[in-house]
């Protein structure tokens, strides 16, 4: 016992010994165990600010804790060091003693570290002087939805790590939980100033190596912004709890050099426009279906599940659901309140069920909720045409 | 370092071992449980709530009266007494910091949520036609009238700075031991309180059938019916505690030194009325 | 040193004979402010234990990356419980109980103010805490969809779109909210009027400034809160907007209100210990503490500068440029008030004649590990360097330095140095020794890898991570797991003192000084029926 118990108190001491190396290493040390290596500027300066600071309270830690830790050695009982009395500064001499901690301490709050926070937060809130371009980011559960304003581009990126890796019936791939299926592409060296918002709840942008971290609120617009300054592919997550797949909601940038950004936004477009131009289009029930599987799993399955059995209590079944096998319209061919169309159009205020009409295309609407009517023991047997939910719009 | 010599004898009273705490702390979880179940749709929960309310009638019943039996009897000194004034003001207190939060919420709407709203860079705006008034429900709010501030309001006004007079004016009467002018004095003051809730009453039902302006009307109804509504809950309490202590008075209770019941609830009443004049001139008037 | 008292000590009861209940009904209708005390005391442990047993469920789903034991939903409402029943149940409890215990004790005073009203404000806790936990239980059964799942914070519009518990949470806090402030409004009472004749308030033992700090901040800040989840309730269920932006209202809204609440409510957990700690080290240094003025006025400047930084906790939630400005120097000048606590707690060991028994190692461990808790805070501060920082398991490791090391572990100190007096036998102090140094090295083990983790940009509250993150959170859980089973230590070394042990003098300590200390141990059932009258 009493060998054991000299044993933890070394093992103690060591641990403290170990603590009071570490913390100043941290300032130097490799990346791994700081900050992943920053990229914007605000990033740099960030990172800067943090191991200044991080110097100073290991310096004060040090220092305050040294002095305890002597008296803790020398003024014993077991020695024999007798008590003194004394209850407070007395006389000027240990007055002055007594205040230069603090002088000192005013000194790093606002002279040390308090003026580099003053620009640094200056320059992070100065989001339009020169901004090159705009980026508007919209947060739902649980994904992102990325629009570029000046060329008209607007998708959806969700996480594409498979579900059987995280159930662990897979191997992990290398980036587990940070790879998107539509990454944000931008520019190298350009001034992106970033909008935010949401259509749900709180969800916030992080990428660690921009130095940027900001909420996208429903209903209302935040900003921000970067310029990027090596081309890579940079990764984050969403850092506010958004519900129960805010561990799956990951942020995948592709920094490019200008002219391949230029590239992608020309193949971008002419893919989107493909996509719209299916609307026009009559479809065969099988081209329906096939489509509507796939959207049906990437956007539909994280609440519905993928047999379309629900989660209940919080998110409905969609087999056998009274809305799915519902009328699918008005004789008249108009929209019918709380049907299954209303419902993915829409969505319901205040539930999880967002209005699909803003992020998805007619093809894929049509296409999922033909897909709906006719799975999961669903056997409605009819379908509606992309035109015909263009026409709803 | 404490020395200390002599000893100072003097009692104070400690109550014997109560019930009634535990038990009242069982109707509020009941009554808690009952109205969680109620709102999610569990028909037992009206059920658990009336049952919960029937506990809490008794504890109060019984554990007022229990207390008003012991003063009555002499329990309580001086010295208790100052304990429960000092307890008075500090609930007191707690129920200022209770309606600065909704005040609060009232402030950063008006302040600061509302401009937001209108003001985003038109760009990329959220809102578009949104302008940035008072009274607001918001962009998406419904339509509706908000609520003047000289008809019922002002009316209302005056009759609860009336029964504040009149309620020190019948503590004049007990200072002096003037019981008719503190037994008249009370009664006019609950017969404005009612009257106050009265006129409440109606307004509400105008605002709801008339005016539009419900609980749904955006952050104006919020703030409005909040406000009002808590503070019309408090004048109700402070009514049903002023009539307690009407009973008491005609039963011969209190003398000229010692009445703090009393004194208590007048205090609650005037907070009450202060509170109504921020109301005023926040919520109906500005 | 107090001069010899001489006070015969009352053990019978003078004027009023009590019936005396025995059995439970004792502790149900109970009017004493030492039964009150220990059934607080209890309630806490029991907590601590159920809200430590949630997290380890957490520690070990996190231990590898991949989902193993739970869904995120149900990950979700363990994180924001484990809080809840950690700060309101456990810490919080606590500190009332030995407010309970002591302070009558040590200003002389007969009671509490309030006795009956005292019972009440215990009697509402088990019924709080039922509220907080039944959804889990419910759920079993198919009803509703579990506990509440938005964390500790509760921020809307998650709050408003989530399920039965959410109102349960709800509930349980406004319950919660009264215990507070009636054990407030009693402690006020009790301190202004029932000190002994001749206690000034600058001759008022700093714990209980401390708690009066503590009880003014519970009355200012806990009706917020009630404020806050009432407008929650009502845009959940009564159709007003006050969080949404469609009818002119903001989720912002409801952040400022919390946390209005919630800073404050971190130095409502301290306060208490803060005035705890400088008996301890006094104590065991054998020396007067120093600039005790000093100290009281930096708990008065503590609770009046907390209420006006609160807004530091989302400054990634876009507010205009002067309020993050203002809110970061004004948080930072908390620092100030703090260093003088630290510059006192080493000046009172400073030229002692220290002995190490377990309350002054943990006083000790306390002082070190909280300093990098507020070291850390000072950081966080940084508006800059917050955007990295924040919603990271950065800021978790700073708070769990701040309430378990800080306030935990401040818990530890104080039942160590008063349970002898309080069950009259002397603990074991190897036990106690072992349980220190296990609790301090499993505690670095588990939060002190958080901090790189944060660092590295992990987010908090996510059920499964990257595997860049997946070794430091191994040795976090082990961490955790030792330090979880080493309380067990804790609660056999209180029971086997409770049931017997070496009988403590009344004095307990060489080096105390204090009016409780004048009592037998265990004091009488009335203490201080007569009170001391202070030179
Ligand atoms: C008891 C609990 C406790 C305490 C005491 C503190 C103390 C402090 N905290 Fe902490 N904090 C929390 C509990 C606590 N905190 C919790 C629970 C959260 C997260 C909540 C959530 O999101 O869920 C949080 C989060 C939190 C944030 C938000 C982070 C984020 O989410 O982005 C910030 C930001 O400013 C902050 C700052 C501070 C500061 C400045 C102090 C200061 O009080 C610290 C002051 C102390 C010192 C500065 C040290 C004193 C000085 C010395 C040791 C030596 C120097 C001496 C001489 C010169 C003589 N805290
Ligand atoms: C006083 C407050 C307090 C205390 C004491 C603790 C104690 C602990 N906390 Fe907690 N924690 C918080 C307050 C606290 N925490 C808060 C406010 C949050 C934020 C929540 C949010 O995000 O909303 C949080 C979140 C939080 C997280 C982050 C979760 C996330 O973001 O995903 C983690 C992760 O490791 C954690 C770990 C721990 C551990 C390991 C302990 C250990 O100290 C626990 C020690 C363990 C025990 C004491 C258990 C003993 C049990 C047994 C031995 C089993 C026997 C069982 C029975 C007899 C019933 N806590
Ligand atoms: C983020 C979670 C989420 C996602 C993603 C989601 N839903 Fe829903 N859905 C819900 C919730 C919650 C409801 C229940 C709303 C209510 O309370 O009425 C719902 C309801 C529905 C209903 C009505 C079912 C009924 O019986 O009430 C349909 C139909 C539906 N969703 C279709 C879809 C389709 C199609 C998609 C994908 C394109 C989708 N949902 C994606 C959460 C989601
Ligand atoms: Cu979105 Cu978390
Ligand atoms: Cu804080």
């Amino acid at each position: 016992m009493k060998i054991l118990y000299r044993f933890c108190l070394r093992a103690g001491i060591s641990l403290s010994g170990l603590l009071l190396a570490v913390l100043p290493s941290l300032a130097h040390a490799d990346y791994s165990w700081n900050f992943p290596t920053p990229v914007t500027p605000i990033a740099r300066d960030t990172l800067e600010i943090h191991n200044h600071f991080m110097i100073v309270i290991t310096i004060l830690f040090v220092v305050v804790f040294g002095i305890m830790i002597y008296s803790m050695v020398k003024h014993r009982k077991s020695v024999g060091h007798q008590p003194a009395r004394f209850t407070g500064p007395t006389g000027t001499v240990q007055w002055i003693w007594a205040l230069v901690p603090f002088a000192i301490l005013l000194f790093i709050d606002y002279v040390l570290m308090g003026i580099p926070a003053y620009h640094a937060v200056l320059d992070m809130e100065d989001t339009r002087t020169k901004a090159d371009m705009v980026l508007k980011v919209t947060g739902m559960q649980w994904k992102w939805q990325y629009e570029y304003p000046d060329s008209g581009i607007k998708y959806l990126s969700t996480t594409s790590t498979p579900r059987e890796q995280i159930a662990n019936k897979e191997a992990k791939g290398e980036h587990y939980l940070l790879e998107v299926d539509n990454p944000v592409v931008l520019p190298v060296g350009k001034k992106v100033r970033i909008l935010l918002t949401s259509t749900d709840v709180i969800h916030t942008w992080w990428v660690p190596q921009f130095g940027v971290k900001r909420d996208a609120i429903p209903g209302f617009l935040r900003e921000t912004w970067v310029k990027i300054e090596q081309p890579g592919t940079y990764r984050g997550q969403c850092a506010e709890l958004c519900g129960k797949d805010h561990g799956f909601m990951p942020v995948v940038v592709h920094a490019v050099p200008e002219p391949e950004y230029l590239a992608w936004v020309d193949e971008k477009k002419s893919k989107l426009a493909a996509a719209a131009a299916g609307s026009d289009k009559t479809w065969s029930k099988e081209d329906l279906l096939a489509a509507g599987k796939d959207v049906y799993e990437k956007q539909c399955a994280v609440c519905h599940q993928s047999e379309g059995q629900g989660l209940a209590p919080a998110f409905p079944a969609l087999a056998g659901s009274k809305i799915v096998t519902g009328p699918l319209l008005s004789p008249e061919g108009k929209l019918l309140k709380d049907s299954h169309v209303d419902r993915v159009l829409n969505g319901k205020e205040g539930t999880a069920m967002q209005a699909f009409k803003n992020t998805l295309s007619d093809t894929d609407l049509a296409a999922v909720i033909t897909y709906e009517r006719n799975s999961f023991g669903n056997k409605k047997g009819d379908l509606i045409q992309p035109a015909q939910i263009k026409s709803l719009r | 370092m404490t020395t200390y010599s002599s000893s100072h004898p003097q009692h104070y009273f400690v109550p014997q071992p109560s019930p009634y705490p535990f038990i009242l702390s069982g109707g509020m979880f009941l009554l808690a449980l009952g109205f969680i179940l109620k709102m999610n749709a569990f028909a037992a929960g009206n059920w658990i709530m009336l049952a919960a309310t029937a506990v809490i009638a008794f504890v109060v019943y019984n554990w007022f009266g229990k207390v008003i039996g012991e003063n009555q009897s002499g329990s309580y000194s001086e010295w208790e007494d100052k304990s429960f004034r000092f307890g008075m003001v500090w609930f007191i207190a707690s129920e200022v910091a209770f309606f600065a939060a909704f005040f609060g919420a009232l402030f950063y709407v008006r302040n600061i949520s509302v401009p937001a709203l209108a003001g985003m860079d038109p760009a990329f705006t959220l809102w578009k036609d949104f302008t940035a008034a008072w009274p607001s429900a918001g962009p998406k709010g419904p339509a509706f009238t908000p609520m003047g501030a000289w008809g019922i309001p002002a009316l209302n006004t005056t009759i609860l700075l009336t029964s504040g007079a009149t309620l020190t004016w019948a503590h004049w009467g007990l200072l002096k031991n003037n019981r008719s002018q503190l037994n008249l004095g009370l009664l006019l003051t609950i017969v404005l309180g009612v009257t106050f809730l009265g006129f409440q009453a109606y307004e509400y039902y105008h605002a709801y059938t008339e005016l539009g302006l419900t609980l749904g009307a955006g952050v104006y109804g919020a703030t409005f019916f909040m406000l009002t509504g808590f503070h019309g809950f408090h004048v109700t309490l402070g009514a049903i505690m002023l009539m307690v202590v009407y009973g008491r008075c005609l039963q011969g209770h209190f003398t000229a030194e010692r009445h703090f019941a009393f004194e208590g609830v007048a205090w609650y009443w005037h907070f009450v009325d202060v509170v109504w004049l921020g109301l005023f001139i926040l919520v109906y008037w500005l | 040193m107090s001069t010899a008292p001489s006070i015969e000590h009352e053990t019978g009861h003078g004027h009023h004979a009590e019936p005396y209940q025995g059995g439970v009904m004792r502790w149900l209708t109970t009017t004493n402010h030492k039964d009150i005390g220990t059934m607080y005391l209890t309630f806490a442990l029991i907590m601590f234990f159920i809200g430590g047993a949630m997290i380890l469920a957490v520690r070990a789903e996190l231990f590898q990356p991949g989902l193993q034991l739970m869904q995120p939903e149900f990950f979700n409402q363990l994180i924001g419980v484990h809080a809840l029943v950690m700060i309101f149940a456990a810490l919080m409890p606590a500190a009332t109980g030995f407010a309970n215990w002591q302070i009558p004790l040590m200003i002389g005073a007969p009671d509490m103010a309030l006795p009956r009203i005292n019972n009440w404000g215990f009697w509402l806790l088990p019924p709080a805490a039922a509220l907080l936990t039944l959804p889990f239980i419910l759920a079993l059964f198919g009803i509703g969809d579990g506990a509440v799942n938005t964390g500790w914070t509760l921020y809307a519009p998650l709050s408003v779109q989530g399920g039965m518990g959410v109102d349960f949470a709800i509930f349980s806090i406004h319950i919660l909210g009264v215990s507070s402030i009636l054990g407030s409004i009693n402690i006020i009472v009790t301190i202004f009027n029932l000190r002994a004749p001749g206690m000034t308030m600058m001759k008022l033992p700093l714990f209980a400034w401390g708690w009066l700090i503590t009880a003014f901040l519970l009355i200012a800040t806990i009706p917020v809160l009630a404020g806050a989840v009432t407008m929650l309730l009502t845009d959940r269920h009564f159709g007003t907007s006050f969080f949404n932006a469609a009818g002119g209202g903001d989720p912002i809204l409801f952040q400022h209100l919390f946390w209005f609440f919630g800073h404050p409510e971190v130095y409502i957990l301290l306060l208490p210990i803060w005035g705890l700690i400088p008996h301890v080290l006094g104590t065991f240094s054998r020396k007067p503490i120093y600039g005790y003025k000093a100290q009281v006025y930096s708990f008065i400047a503590i609770g009046v500068l907390s209420v006006v930084v609160w807004a530091h906790h989302f400054f990634t939630a876009g507010m205009p440029v002067p309020a993050l400005l203002y809110f970061m120097y004004s948080t930072m000048f908390i620092s100030l008030p703090l260093a003088v606590l630290f510059f006192c707690w080493v000046a009172t060991m400073w030229r002692g004649a220290m002995t190490f028994e377990t309350p002054m190692l943990f006083a000790q461990g306390f002082i070190v590990l909280f300093g990098l808790a507020g070291l850390t805070g000072l950081v966080l501060a940084d508006v800059a360097a917050d955007a990295q920082y924040h919603h990271s398991y950065f800021v978790v490791a700073h708070f769990h330095y701040a309430l378990f090391a800080g306030g935990i572990m401040g818990v530890m100190t104080g039942v160590y140095y008063w349970l002898p007096k309080w069950t009259g036998h002397m603990f074991s102090e190897t036990l106690g020794k072992w349980h220190f140094w296990l609790t301090v090295i499993s505690f670095n083990l588990t939060f002190m890898p958080q901090f790189f983790l944060g660092l590295a940009g992990m987010p908090r509250r996510i059920p499964d991570y990257a595997l860049q993150f997946a070794e430091f959170n191994a040795i976090s859980t082990v961490g955790a797991f030792i330090l979880g089973f080493s309380q067990l230590i804790f609660a056999y070394n209180i029971w086997k003192c409770v049931k017997g042990g070496t009988k403590a003098t009344d004095k307990v300590w060489e080096g105390a000084d204090g009016l409780e200390w004048d009592l037998s141990s265990p004091p009488p059932h009335h203490s201080w029926e007569i009170q001391p009258v202070i030179k």
